[in-house]
């Protein structure tokens, strides 16, 4: 919302400069997003009059003026320009003036003749021909030949002398407060926030011309999406521009005139925040305004001059065969005011605001009028509103106002009143007010408060409740005057869950090894999932879909993190990172029988460089799972998930739980995100790592007696797996062996065909004796006895 | 035999002081002190001398193979401390040379950001509450008294799963409020942080998915003195001792009254800079006292219980906090930059 400070000083004289007017008024609850002075882009440009023009003796076209600016001697300017003549008054840009658009005048010569700066068209001032309409477009401005501009001084300031001067603020209004979207509603707030009067002016509509009732007829079918319909009409009007008083304010609220009769209209809705719309009585075909649904499948062109297709869902305005406007968000094109409209209606209405929205939103159109009417009007402004534009065009000698109102009123609506609770209010703010304060402040803005009854004024449509009288109160109390209190009452242990905990611990751990924490979006794309090969049966494409989506790409809700994180690896590859190191507790979505959804968080590690291998990752992982002091870790090959390289991939287990996945990405996906380095990526649910923790620590004894190690190294089939073996050699033990360490794995080509060597380091020890050689010997005996057995492993 | 023995004594002083390395040394105490050494030799005449001799020479000997075998020490340890010093001068390293790289992972910036803000609150009694992001719509509007008709549960605004609009993505984490009013027993501290989701396209300000912390106390005798004095309480921890904090009216269906607050700006102290887009202050919330209607729906009688709730973008919070300048980059996860944090 745009104010014109002019304006509003009509209604409240407020002599505060932008700055504190801006704060104030902010802090008393109406925004201010950014003050402007026009014309502040123009400085040192002045009216001057042309005492002497002469021909330039090496051009054709351009002309010496000698110029009197109002000081001691005229300036010489040169111009191009073929309009001027001796006597005129026209606007100067001297030596060293500035212009809209960052231009810098400044003398020179033109074909060697001195030039001590620039006569200008109102173009170069940064005008349009429609704020000034008398104005010759092709050339110099000839102010003197404007009868709108009086009072004209050589030397004057040139905003000054056009009235480019004006000062404009701009709120951002809460949508509970559609009132304040209007000069009068923002001068209330002034006028409260200031402590001066408010002057209201009742409109005043001479009227004369009869016959209002036999020329039109309205009807309201659509009862409930127009509360109230408000009509008056004008005929014999003159179309014209607008005087130029007006055309500045309309200028000054980011409205660009247009002629007398549309500028009434658009003057009314700043001015009282109540849209208006006027059409052209010839085009009201049988004299009938009927407010209706439009029909499925219905066209109208719009103002603005786009075909609109229409469905029962919106409201149109129309006459016995057609529509001819859309109801609070434009008019149509076949009743436009054009210049030769000799009658005119005026429309001043009430419509649905959730209506008017839901059409504005379905059509694209989101206009001045929609947006106003959108929030939720006051029924009451109409009928003054429509006056006002009545009473306007008899100022400005438009047209001849009929007497009489048509005035439909589907909805009566009675005054709200609510008590005054002072002591509530008082509680709620942490304050100790008296009560007249209060009534005072209700008073002053509009409420009329009788005893402890309090009735609100009909363009407050968001009170209702003592809470809000709390607000009015402590907005012009001053939320800043409030007291800062700390909070007493009953002390709460605050904290974090056990969840919450672990969460923390596991990002802690991540970090330590070196992962760096990222944020993925929760919805992805359907063809994620054929990206990273899921099975087209697979329960994973079960995805909860979004209904209006932004885009493909955000359309469903995740079943797997994989995907995010691949795209994050993806991305830092292709930004030619040498190495991401990356892990994300991120949710996954499931949906449930009610509709909602289980959101189990999933805790995925991902990482490439050059360094690294599936091992790596295991190390990582299982570094995890000793943070939670998971205990009976497996890792299970998995050559069944498409996603994983066969042969390099594994179930985590942890006392028989599945943990997750872990294994380096199949190379065709990494082919489908246009990766050709080797992927690793983890999956492990959040669940189940919780569930996995191991019990407290409980301090062990450390050992007394010293350990025996022996080195092993035993031939086998290259198929049998290290897990197996280890398995086998702590299974055949008699209680010595404490530890089992791989240190070698040899494929060399001395071996036997399909045969590798394995290498342990076994830690032997008893905790109430010092072992003798021959019990370790005994014990690694057992041992290879049962890898024999077992794997056929020969001692090398 | 006294001239042996001062000889033998003087050469073996003297050859001792030129010994440069452990070998020559050893060959030098096989050669005086061995066993067929030059001292042996001489006490092997011993028999040839008198009685009264015999103990004169014998201490006399003993004396001289004491003083060697001294000699001998003092020398070894010279010697390794002349090798010592020799072998350290060698090992000596370039220790401009980069160390081996123990890589150690960051946090991202906006769960820095909203650790701190996590860490104050707990300090003061609050909860950490966690949330669904798949939501009804109930939660997420009509009990927090944004009706039916409420623009933001347009689908132009608001993400949703079926035709009717009843289960949605949050668009805000207020949903936290009820669920805390229906879940939690009174009185109630909680601060619910998460992701929300707005249905507005990627560009430097905005995301369809962002984050949001959503605080809310409910108590006996609880005043919106007390949201200012909790709230600029946080700020000051968050940014500083003496932080100013100043609070707008505003508007939220959920509160009443509604404010927005304030902080002044770090960077001009007020004055007005481009940090602040010249107004002195950066909008860091919004708040209010909870509305008595959402109180009731939640069947918290409003006579007896007040309390005040503030939401707040984590995102722009973080953004602030390490003068990030485009949104993009919290979700793009360039490991350059998470590695800045």
């Amino acid at each position: 919302m745009l104010l014109s400070r002019r304006w509003l000083n009509e209604f409240v004289s407020v002599d505060a400069n932008d700055h504190d007017f801006s704060e104030d008024m902010t802090l008393s609850g109406s925004k201010v997003e950014v003050t402007e002075v026009e014309g502040s882009d123009i400085s040192n440009v002045v009216v001057g009059r042309v005492v002497e023009i002469v021909r330039h003796e090496n051009s054709d076209h351009m002309w010496i003026c000698q110029v009197d600016v109002g000081e001691a001697a005229p300036v010489q300017i040169v111009t191009g320009a073929q309009n001027v003549k001796q006597g005129d008054l026209v606007p100067v840009a001297k030596d060293g003036s500035t212009l809209p658009g960052g231009v810098e005048i400044k003398a020179g010569e033109l074909r060697g003749v001195l030039s001590n700066g620039m006569l200008c068209s109102f173009k170069e001032l940064g005008l349009e021909n429609r704020d000034f309409p008398a104005a010759y477009e092709d050339g110099i401005w000839i102010l003197s030949d404007d009868a709108e501009l009086t009072g004209l001084e050589v030397g004057q300031d040139i905003r000054e002398a056009v009235g480019l001067n004006d000062h404009v603020v701009e709120f951002e209004i809460t949508p509970n407060r559609p009132d304040c979207l209007s000069v009068i509603g923002l001068a209330r707030e002034a006028a409260v926030t200031y402590g001066k009067e408010l002057k209201l002016h009742e409109p005043v509509v001479k009227g004369g011309g009869d016959g209002l009732f036999d020329l039109l007829d309205v009807e309201t079918p659509a009862t409930d999406l127009c509360p109230r319909y408000t009509a008056r009409m004008v005929r014999n009007v003159k179309i014209g521009p607008s005087p130029k008083w007006m055309r500045e304010r309309l200028r000054a609220s980011g409205v660009r005139p247009i002629n007398n009769i549309v500028d009434i209209t658009n003057y009314v809705m700043l001015e009282y925040g109540q849209p208006m719309h006027a059409f052209d009585y010839r085009y009201v075909k049988g004299g009938k305004i009927i407010v209706r649904r439009a029909e499925d499948g219905e066209t109208l062109t719009t103002l603005d001059g786009n075909v609109r297709n229409l469905n029962s869902s919106m409201l149109v305005i129309a006459d016995e065969t057609r529509a001819v406007g859309l109801a609070g968000i434009m008019g149509g094109e076949n009743s436009e005011i054009v210049e030769d409209t000799v009658d005119v209606v005026f429309e001043s209405a009430n419509f649905n605001g959730t209506c008017i929205r839901r059409a504005a939103l379905a059509l694209g159109m989101r206009t001045e009028a929609s947006a106003k009417f959108e929030k939720g009007l006051d029924i009451l402004n109409t009928l003054p509103a429509v006056n006002r534009a009545c009473e306007l065009v008899e100022m400005l000698g438009a047209g001849e106002v009929l007497d009489g109102v048509i005035d439909i009123l589907n909805y009566v609506p009675n005054p709200k009143t609510l008590k005054l609770r002072p002591e509530k209010i008082n509680a709620l703010l942490g304050t100790n007010l008296e009560t007249a304060e209060m009534v005072r402040i209700l008073t002053e803005l509009g409420f009329t408060v009788e005893g402890d009854d309090v009735t609100v004024p009909s363009w407050r449509g968001d009170v209702e409740h003592y809470s809000d009288l709390a607000e009015e109160v402590a907005r012009f109390f001053g939320y800043n005057n409030i007291p800062t209190t700390a909070m007493m009452g009953v002390t709460t242990q605050g904290g974090y869950s056990k969840e919450q905990l672990l969460e923390r611990n596991l990002g802690t751990v991540c970090r330590s090894m070196g992962f760096d924490e990222i944020i993925t979006y929760s919805f992805i794309s359907p063809t994620y999932y054929d990206k990273i090969r899921m099975p087209e049966d697979s329960p994973l494409r079960k995805s909860m879909k979004i209904m209006n989506p932004l885009g493909e790409d955000t359309s469903i809700m995740r079943t797997t993190v994989l995907p995010s994180m691949l795209e994050i690896l993806t991305r830092n590859y292709n930004f030619r990172n040498k190495s991401a190191y990356l892990y994300e507790l991120g949710r996954t979505y499931f949906e449930r029988e009610d509709g909602l959804a289980d959101e189990p968080k999933v805790l995925s590690l991902g990482m490439y460089g050059p360094a690294e291998s599936f091992f790596t990752l295991k190390g990582a992982v299982e570094t995890i799972l000793e943070s939670i002091r998971a205990e009976k870790v497996t890792f299970v090959a998995e050559t069944g998930n498409p996603s994983y390289h066969p042969g390099r991939c594994a179930k985590i287990y942890v006392n028989g739980a599945e943990i997750g996945v872990l294994g380096q990405i199949h190379p065709l996906v990494a082919g489908n995100y246009g990766v050709d380095t080797e992927l690793y990526c983890a999956e492990l649910s959040f669940d189940a790592l919780f569930a996995a923790r191991g019990a407290d620590p409980e301090y062990q004894p450390l050992p007394k007696f010293p350990a025996v190690t022996r080195d092993i190294a035993v031939l086998v089939d290259t198929t049998v797996t290290v897990g197996a073996l280890e398995g086998c050699i702590l299974g055949a033990a008699k209680g010595l062996l404490k530890e089992v360490k791989l240190f070698d794995i040899y494929n060399g080509a001395n071996l036997p065909e399909g045969k590798k060597s394995v290498a342990f380091n076994l830690v032997l020890r008893a905790d109430d004796r010092s072992l003798t050689a021959q019990e370790a010997d005994d014990e690694v005996k057992a041992v290879l006895e049962a890898l024999e057995t077992e794997f056929g492993a020969a001692l090398r | 035999m006294k001239e042996q023995l001062e000889k033998i004594k003087q050469e073996a002083l003297a050859a001792l002081a030129d010994t440069q390395d452990a070998a020559e040394l050893d060959s030098l105490r096989v050669k005086y002190l061995g066993k067929k050494g030059e001292l042996t030799a001489v006490l092997k005449q011993m028999g040839k001398l008198s009685a009264e001799e015999r103990p004169v020479i014998g201490q006399m000997a003993n004396d001289v193979r004491e003083l060697i075998t001294a000699e001998l020490e003092a020398r070894k340890a010279k010697i390794e401390e002349i090798m010592l010093e020799a072998r350290l001068k060698e090992e000596a390293l370039d220790v401009t040379i980069p160390g081996s790289e123990k890589k150690l992972g960051h946090q991202h910036p906006m769960y820095i950001a909203l650790e701190e803000i996590k860490e104050i609150f707990v300090g003061m009694g609050f909860t950490i509450l966690d949330g669904p992001e798949v939501e009804l719509a109930y939660y997420n509007f009509d009990r927090l008294n944004a009706e039916e008709g409420h623009p933001s549960r347009d689908w132009s605004d608001t993400f949703y799963f079926d035709k009717d609009s009843r289960v949605m993505l949050r668009s805000q984490t207020s949903p936290m409020q009820v669920h805390a009013m229906e879940t939690k027993p009174l009185p109630i501290r909680i601060l619910a942080p998460g992701r929300v989701y707005r249905k507005d396209e990627v560009d430097a300000t905005h995301s369809p998915m962002f984050h949001q912390v959503e605080g809310m106390v409910i108590d006996k005798n609880i005043t919106m003195a007390d949201l200012k004095g909790t709230l600029s309480a946080v700020m000051e921890q968050l940014y500083g001792e003496g932080t100013k904090t100043r609070f707008r009216p505003h508007h939220f269906p959920f509160t009443e009254p509604s404010c927005e607050m304030d902080v002044q700006c770090h960077k001009c102290g007020g004055v007005g800079c481009p940090t602040c887009k010249g107004e002195g202050w950066i909008e860091i919330l919004g708040a209010g006292m909870i509305h008595p209607k959402v109180l009731e729906m939640s069947g918290i009688d409003s006579e007896e219980y007040s309390g005040w709730a503030f939401g707040m973008g984590l995102e722009r919070m973080a953004m602030r906090r390490f003068k990030i300048s485009d949104l993009r980059l919290i979700f793009e996860n360039d490991v350059r930059f998470l590695e800045q944090f």
